[in-house]
């Protein structure tokens, strides 16, 4: 059977420059304003939060005995998790020569950084005088107190804000060829917009704006030329760092799930985690690529680019990670039986008949049912069925980390210390807003660099192949 | 006055800037490079690249990345301050192994990025072959061969034949002036 292309209708390279460059040089569009407006109204509520909360204390978020990680533990676990897609594109399909990853690997980088920078907000507040999160890194400090290396807590400061920098660096250097094709592009383009302008005032504004495009990719592009002699180094800068994210997309999470199985407390201190949290952030990470990715390439048309075979590939790796996490989720259930220990029995069989089992089943009927359309060709390719599951794959998700945050504090070793935990207003609007912070960034995104990674998509174009043809 | 750089070939193929490639290494030129909108697979081959120096400096960074987490932390937990927290030991290489690790990797990226600058000499704003009136295309669906007039073998009448006999789409003299 032949191979599916990865480009379809056979697009030149012109073609390609044209389409994706075209995203970032037209006019701004309508939807773009209502959606950024909307964005960044949505964000003001994450900034509400986070005033009260700073001024009043942490106890607006619902903390109480026992359950002292509420939301925002959930949320932080959530959006670091969403990250993972984009790491796994960019790394790990690298490594794996997986040539379709190339379409999408520059937004899934994008929507990592953006989703650490949402998940870096709730640590930060959740440690109560965030004046004070400085703390958190090993710098001097008037008392002399140098921070844990034996908590887990710390080796989540060092794996977070690690993940977050080689994030940027990576997606950084996969752009600069690209930022260098719009630089060059900009005279061009500026000729055509000049013709248009009528007044004096549009010719003015044209002339600031392409000034400041002009700057602006110029010096993000760094004189990229390029040069054969620079693109042997590049591609091996690539695939260095490529394999460095490897190794460190999987330790993040690990990390992020020492947070609890480090810990005594039942539902929490299983060795099953590491390697469950992961799967669990990778199947999140597709969910949110798929939502995200699926409007995208309608609104611009990227469906030569971004084409069925990508869907069915990430349709599939969704498959995979969620029926990974099923299983998880039944093995748990298993050790907690074999292993005997009557708090951990507990623990399992109140979270799915407890207090929080209309939770343990949202999260169950979204991360372990919703998948298993995608074994049918018939539902990866309705699209709209395929983003109503991904908005499902999210939603169970963010309950899968409240059901094990939650369940296990609220009801651990005596019944004396029990509570049931809610959230507050203030929880629910920060939690809100960081939507909104998400997609002021990857809207800005958008509009300003490079959506695709054009330079790559070129090189697996069948065009590319120095032996002609195939 | 404007001093000649050298010569640009255009290719419009990938297939036919890799043949080209091979032929100039072929006839023994050393200054010259050709420039690609894309990672052209194989081109490095046919221009007799050597392998890339940037994991030297990947290694580097890991290595004092490892080594900076390690002595942080004993530094800090068994020198400075020493501190009883949950009866464990003041300092282990085990305990601390995730931030050393996550260290590593922070510093080897840092150093891969740094090594790929370096070894390409970037940020370079300007360059002679920027002066091409159709450099534009360079980075968008064209190929192209520069040799350099400073290569020993390089002669101006010599080295355009031999370019021509290359069958490029045109050729253009590079020259070595800003044109502001």
């Amino acid at each position: 059977m032949p191979r599916r292309p990865i480009i379809e209708n056979n697009r030149n390279f012109t073609w390609i420059t044209q389409k994706v460059c075209g995203i970032v040089e037209g006019r701004t569009p309508m939807w773009w304003w209502v959606a950024f407006v909307v964005s960044a109204m949505v964000a003001s509520f994450t900034l509400m939060g986070l005033i009260y909360l700073v001024s009043t204390g942490t106890g607006v978020w619902g903390l109480r005995n026992p359950v002292f990680w509420g939301w925002a533990i959930v949320n932080f676990v959530f959006w670091i998790g969403i990250g993972h897609a984009g790491t796994l594109i960019s790394a790990i399909l690298c490594l794996l020569k997986q040539k379709w990853r190339t379409s999408i690997n520059r937004a899934a980088e994008a929507m990592t950084i953006f989703a650490v920078i949402c998940a870096g907000i709730f640590p930060l507040f959740h440690v109560g005088r965030v004046w004070f999160a400085w703390w958190l890194f090993p710098l001097p400090n008037a008392n002399a107190i140098w921070p844990n290396f034996r908590s887990p807590l710390e080796w989540d400061v060092f794996a977070v804000s690690t993940y977050g920098t080689v994030s940027v660096l990576f997606w950084y250097m996969g752009m600069i060829p690209d930022l260098a094709t719009i630089r060059d592009r900009v005279p061009m383009i500026f000729e055509e917009r000049m013709s248009k302008a009528k007044t004096a005032f549009q010719q003015f504004f044209e002339k600031f704006y392409f000034g400041f495009r002009k700057y602006f990719y110029g010096i993000l592009a760094m004189g990229w030329r390029g040069s054969n002699r620079h693109w042997s180094n590049y591609e091996m800068a690539y695939l260095l760092l490529a394999g460095l994210s490897t190794p460190l997309v999987l330790s993040v999470h690990t990390v992020v799930s020492f947070d609890f199985a480090v810990a005594n407390l039942p539902g929490w201190h299983t060795t099953i985690f590491p390697p469950y949290f992961v799967a669990g952030a990778i199947f999140s990470g597709f969910g949110m690529v798929l939502t995200l990715m699926l409007p995208l390439r309608a609104i611009f048309g990227l469906q030569d680019l971004i084409t069925q075979y990508h869907i069915d590939c990430m349709c599939k790796i969704c498959l995979a990670t969620g029926s990974m996490v099923g299983y998880a989720y039944g093995m748990e259930f298993f050790i907690a039986w074999y292993g005997a220990n009557p708090y951990e029995g507990f623990a399992f069989v109140n979270r799915a008949f407890g207090p929080y089992a209309w939770a343990y089943w949202i999260m169950i009927s979204c991360n372990v049912i919703t998948p298993q359309f995608f074994w049918f060709k018939w539902a990866r390719e309705n699209l709209w069925l395929v983003w109503i599951l991904s908005c499902f794959i999210n939603v169970g998700m963010w309950f899968e980390r409240f059901v094990i945050t939650v369940t296990s504090l609220a009801n651990d070793f005596l019944p004396a210390n029990w509570d049931y935990f809610s959230p507050t207003i203030v929880d629910i609007f920060t939690f809100f807003g960081t939507f909104g912070v998400f997609g002021v960034l990857f809207l800005l995104f958008v509009r300003f660099l490079p959506l695709l990674a054009f330079a790559e998509i070129k090189s697996v174009s069948k065009q590319a192949d120095v032996h002609g043809h195939h | 006055m404007s001093k000649q750089y050298g010569y640009l070939a255009l290719f419009e193929s990938a297939p036919a800037i890799y043949h080209a490639a091979q032929s100039v290494r072929e006839a023994g030129f050393k200054k010259w490079d050709v420039f690609t909108p894309f990672p052209v697979h194989g081109l490095d081959g046919a221009m007799g690249l050597r392998r890339s120096k940037v994991p030297v400096f990947t290694l580097c960074g890991g290595v004092i990345g490892f080594f900076t987490g390690m002595f942080v932390a004993w530094y800090m937990g068994q020198f400075d301050y020493p501190l009883i927290v949950g009866g464990k030991p003041f300092f282990s290489p085990i305990f601390p192994f995730p931030v050393a690790y996550e260290l590593t990797i922070l510093l080897a990226a840092f150093g891969t990025l740094g090594g790929m600058f370096i070894t390409n000499r970037l940020p370079m704003h300007h360059h002679p072959v920027m002066n091409y009136d159709k450099f534009r295309h360079l980075t968008d669906d064209k190929f192209a061969v520069v040799i350099e007039a400073g290569d020993e073998l390089f002669s101006e009448s010599g080295t355009r034949e031999f370019l021509e006999s290359l069958h490029p789409a045109e050729i253009a003299v590079i020259t070595d002036e800003e044109d502001e």
